[in-house]
């Protein structure tokens, strides 16, 4: 792979703390390297301000290997930036050209409040987790692993469901700041299991009460989360969950 | 003060048996009262904090990160050991424990792999209760794969992402707790102190990451569960928030340190690129299964891989261990890279890599998917394309994260890897109930010392972190709450609290107070270059002699001149660094100094004046069989004691995978 330099012109979103009001701040990053990865470009501009005696950007980032969903830039208008399928610390810069210009944003949606400039505060997805997205299985009470075969396309189609990182660039991409992409694949990949299924309906019920009551938006089916998740989830779980869904309250409203 | 291990009497079999069946129990009455501290949130902290608030403890857990979810057990790609002997191919408790104590260089204390090994069945079954869509065959069963140092199959795996499917597995049950309100859960919180009251661990000091705000938290017990400092060497695998900080403060209120020098340098990661690198990649050991390593016969080979011929290739692994191949142990496959390297050998524009070729594979399964289709004469373009796909559906997000990295398509080109800090088999010295020397004190996972000796087998970390969370520490640690259902909470306004939160304090405005000239990061930087040039792959006197001072002048050099903006009540990462990094200044010197004291080579530990004629690692089980386990005497001033090491079942020999 040929390797490039190039100089760069960032805006990024600067905002002392949640109540603060934000701006974008301008700033000349000179003789990048195709093979670094954003966040090591954020890193060397990190370096220079604190060098100068000013505050360094606060972005979250941790495993940087695509894989923890800590990072969350939103990137020219996208969320993790232009490449499909991508998480920001796995974008490199490879992906940018000798005198564009970079515009970086903290995830936007209402219930993601900023904490500091390009930090969000994600706990409502815990909160949902909380409300069901589990098996109530205490730890010693399980059978023999391989008691209950699982149909291989159930198991795979859970499985592509489970990749979920929880970044919620899905929440970011939508223009309703909807959280259906995210429920929709923890309840999907639950109730394609046999395991799951004792719980499969209040499941449903109690993660979506839960997402409303967090304040995300409604789903309007544009399909921006799928085009933007850096793990692939389909949207065809969101279908999933409508179903099941629409299944366990009708199921509700007979009991 | 004398290492007690507390291993239970009895034949190594029914140890564990034993000891669970004559344990101290809790009523349930009394587990609601008794209060519990977890620190960390990944494998062993998150499956610690849901198995005892559901057996009724009142659970705190605290992570640093946004959410439990994101501690760095998610990034763990290839597989979690089980000797459940699914495949038939003769795996047993007995195997699986043999294995591990050997690959472990014989440095493991032989009755806690045992445990290790005795328990990893139920991991499996337990995972699988949760949801965790492990990979199945078509028959709806389980499917397993090799992994290094074992010539079994007992492997279990979800894709490249089992680390990620078995932690989400632990936070949903944890989350659950959250719900029933049996856990507090505290996110973006350090634990900075352990407070210690009559000779008793009873709570901590944490920051709020996110207001700067200092607190303090009773427990009738603290388990320490914040995995391991790799992140000492700076460039590692690990996240970039992965730290030493709650290990080492507890070392400083009285926990030993156990084998600080054993390294686990894993032997397939993407090459350093420059000096912009913040972190390095692993490419999974689960690769090793298909992929075959080699370099060019060749010095100064200008040839594209591709346009190399078989018969210019030294596949160097194979032609040293033919029993094992690629899949030799870490220690061994990361030695050979090395070597060949350092002989100029090595390949890619830095010439520290070799490559990891697929080339074979792709071909061998195509054939396979031909013939299933009743092609019993493909041609080359029919083989390659079917066998494309299976090694995409093997390990399809592993070669698009090196293709993200690198820009290359190792669908077509061989990957280039070389060994990196991955990590660290030392740890708090634990004994059998998993408690430091520090009462009421418990480590957890990588955060200990116990099962791993001094090196690591692939897809074993995973199974140490959730037997010590799901199925070790819900019983000894009962043992020892048995006896506090008289110890009311301790107020935090006891002066133990009073003084661990002053410490904390004034460490902080002290490192506010330099405002000096150069970052935290820049530090870092420094620190990571002694300790890989000096106690990384291979180490020798001199060396680590003269990375003890070169690290002592660092550190002066830190705390005269490191720069942290910001303020200390607010969201301010470089200062969480600056204490981290601090940490780390004091653990590296640890590091050399045990590492200069075990003039053997073991596993991960290869001292260059210890090796045999052919160059691998000499131990010396006369002088050396023991733990060393290290007690903070002042700054700079450290206790050795040792803990021997007795091998009744598996007798230590020269290790040998030819």
């Amino acid at each position: 792979m040929e390797h490039y330099h190039m100089n760069l012109t960032l805006k990024v979103w600067r905002q002392k703390d949640s109540k603060a009001k934000g701006n974008l701040e301008t700033y000349q990053v000179k003789d990048v390297s195709s093979e670094m990865s954003i966040l090591e470009v954020f890193d060397v501009l990190n370096e220079s301000l604190i060098n100068d005696g000013k505050e360094p950007i606060a972005f979250d980032h941790d495993c940087r290997e695509g894989i923890c969903g800590a990072c969350s830039m939103y990137i020219n208008g996208q969320p993790h930036g232009p490449w499909a399928k991508t998480t920001t610390c796995q974008l490199h810069m490879r992906a940018f050209k000798d005198g564009d210009t970079i515009v970086v944003e903290p995830w936007r949606s209402r219930a993601f409040p900023v904490i500091k400039d390009l930090v969000v505060d994600r706990s409502a997805f815990d909160r949902i987790i909380q409300a069901g997205g589990y098996i109530s299985v205490n730890t010693g009470n399980a059978v023999d692993a391989n008691s209950i075969p699982v149909d291989k396309r159930y198991a795979d189609a859970a499985f592509d469901a489970a990749a979920c990182i929880g970044c919620g660039a899905c929440v970011a991409a939508c223009k309703n700041g909807s959280a259906m992409l995210f429920v929709g694949a923890k309840v999907s990949q639950l109730a394609l299991l046999p395991q799951g299924e004792p719980e499969r309906e209040t499941r449903a019920l109690n993660m979506v009460a839960q997402m409303d009551k967090e304040g995300f938006g409604s789903c309007s089916n544009t399909y921006a989360c799928e085009a933007e998740c850096p793990k692939g989830i389909s949207v065809a779980y969101i279908a999933k969950l409508n179903s099941e869904y629409l299944h366990a309250g009708l199921n509700d409203s007979d009991s | 003060m004398s290492l007690e291990a507390k291993i239970p009497e009895g034949a190594m079999a029914e140890k564990w048996t034993d000891y669970k069946g004559h344990v101290n129990l809790v009523n349930p009455a009394n587990k609601r009262k008794l209060e519990v501290i977890v620190i960390g949130t990944g494998l062993a902290g998150a499956s610690a904090a849901a198995s005892l608030a559901e057996m009724g403890y009142s659970v705190k857990a605290f992570c640093f990160q946004d959410s439990p979810r994101r501690a760095h057990s998610i990034a763990a790609q290839g597989g979690i050991n089980a000797a459940k002997n699914y495949q038939n191919d003769g795996d047993s408790v007995f195997r699986l424990f043999y294995d591990t104590v050997k690959g472990g260089d014989y440095r493991s204390r032989e009755a806690n792999v045992y445990r290790l090994a005795e328990v990893s069945a139920a991991i499996i079954d337990q995972c699988v209760a949760q949801g965790v869509p492990f990979a199945r065959e078509y028959g709806g069963l389980l499917s397993n794969r090799s992994f290094g140092g074992v010539q079994v199959q007992r492997t279990f795996y979800a894709a490249g992402q089992t680390g990620q499917q078995l932690l989400l597995g632990a936070y949903s049950a944890l989350e659950r707790q959250v719900a029933l309100g049996k856990v507090e859960m505290f996110s973006r919180h350090e634990m900075l102190d352990v407070v210690v009251i009559d000779g008793k661990a009873r709570g901590i000091i944490a920051r709020d990451l996110v207001s700067g705000k200092i607190e303090r938290h009773f427990g009738h017990a603290v388990l320490l569960c914040s995995g391991g400092y790799g992140n000492v060497f700076y460039l590692s695998t690990n996240a970039m928030g992965s730290n030493v900080t709650a290990a080492w403060k507890a070392h400083r209120k009285g926990a030993f340190f156990g084998n600080p020098c054993f390294t686990q340098i894993h032997p397939t990661c993407i090459p350093v690129s420059g000096d912009h690198q913040s972190k390095l990649t692993l490419m999974s050991e689960s690769l090793r299964n298909d992929g075959r390593i080699w370099v060019p016969k060749k010095k100064d080979e200008t040839r594209k891989p591709q346009d190399i011929p078989d018969e210019e290739r030294d596949y160097y692994l194979e032609r040293r261990y033919p029993a094992f191949g690629n899949l030799v142990p870490r220690d061994v496959a990361s030695r050979a890279a090395k070597e060949r390297c350092d002989e100029g050998y090595g390949v890619g524009t830095t010439k520290m890599a070799v490559y990891l070729d697929f080339k074979d594979a792709i071909i061998r399964y195509g054939k396979i998917e031909a013939g299933k289709a009743g092609n019993h004469n493909p041609d080359q373009d029919t083989m390659v394309t079917l066998g494309k796909k299976v090694v995409e559906e093997k390990y399809g997000n592993l070669f698009e994260m090196y293709e993200k990295i690198t820009g290359e398509n190792p669908y077509n080109q061989p990957m280039r890897i070389y060994p990196a800090v991955h990590y660290t088999m030392g740890g708090l010295w634990v004994d059998y109930e998993l408690q430091t020397t520090v009462p009421g004190l418990y480590a957890l996972g990588e955060a200990n010392f116990s099962d791993h000796g001094a090196n690591r087998l692939g897809a074993s970390a995973l199974m140490q972190g959730l037997a010590d969370g799901y199925f070790v520490i819900p019983y000894t640690l009962g043992n020892y709450l048995a006896g506090e259902i008289r110890t009311p909470a301790i107020p935090t306004s006891h002066p133990a609290f009073e003084e661990a939160e002053n410490t904390v304090r004034n460490r902080i405005e002290k490192l506010m107070g330099i405002k000096g000239t150069e970052s935290v990061e820049s530090f870092h930087k420094r620190l990571g270059k002694i300790m890989w040039n000096k106690c990384g792959m291979a180490r020798n006197e001199k060396g680590l002699k003269e990375a003890v001072e070169e690290i002592k002048a660092l550190r002066k050099e830190f705390w005269s001149n490191v720069r942290i903006p910001g303020e200390i009540n607010e969201f301010n990462p470089e200062l969480d660094k600056a204490g981290r990094v601090g940490d780390f200044l004091e653990m590296g010197e640890l590091m050399c100094i045990d590492a200069l004291h075990r003039r053997e080579s073991c596993g991960g530990h290869f001292r260059e004046e210890s090796q045999t004629d052919e160059g691998e690692a000499k131990r010396d089980d006369a002088n050396f069989s023991y733990v060393a386990a290290w007690e903070f005497k002042s700054d700079e001033n450290w206790e050795l004691h040792k803990e021997p090491l007795d091998f009744e079942i598996v007798k230590p020999t020269q290790r040998s995978y030819k």
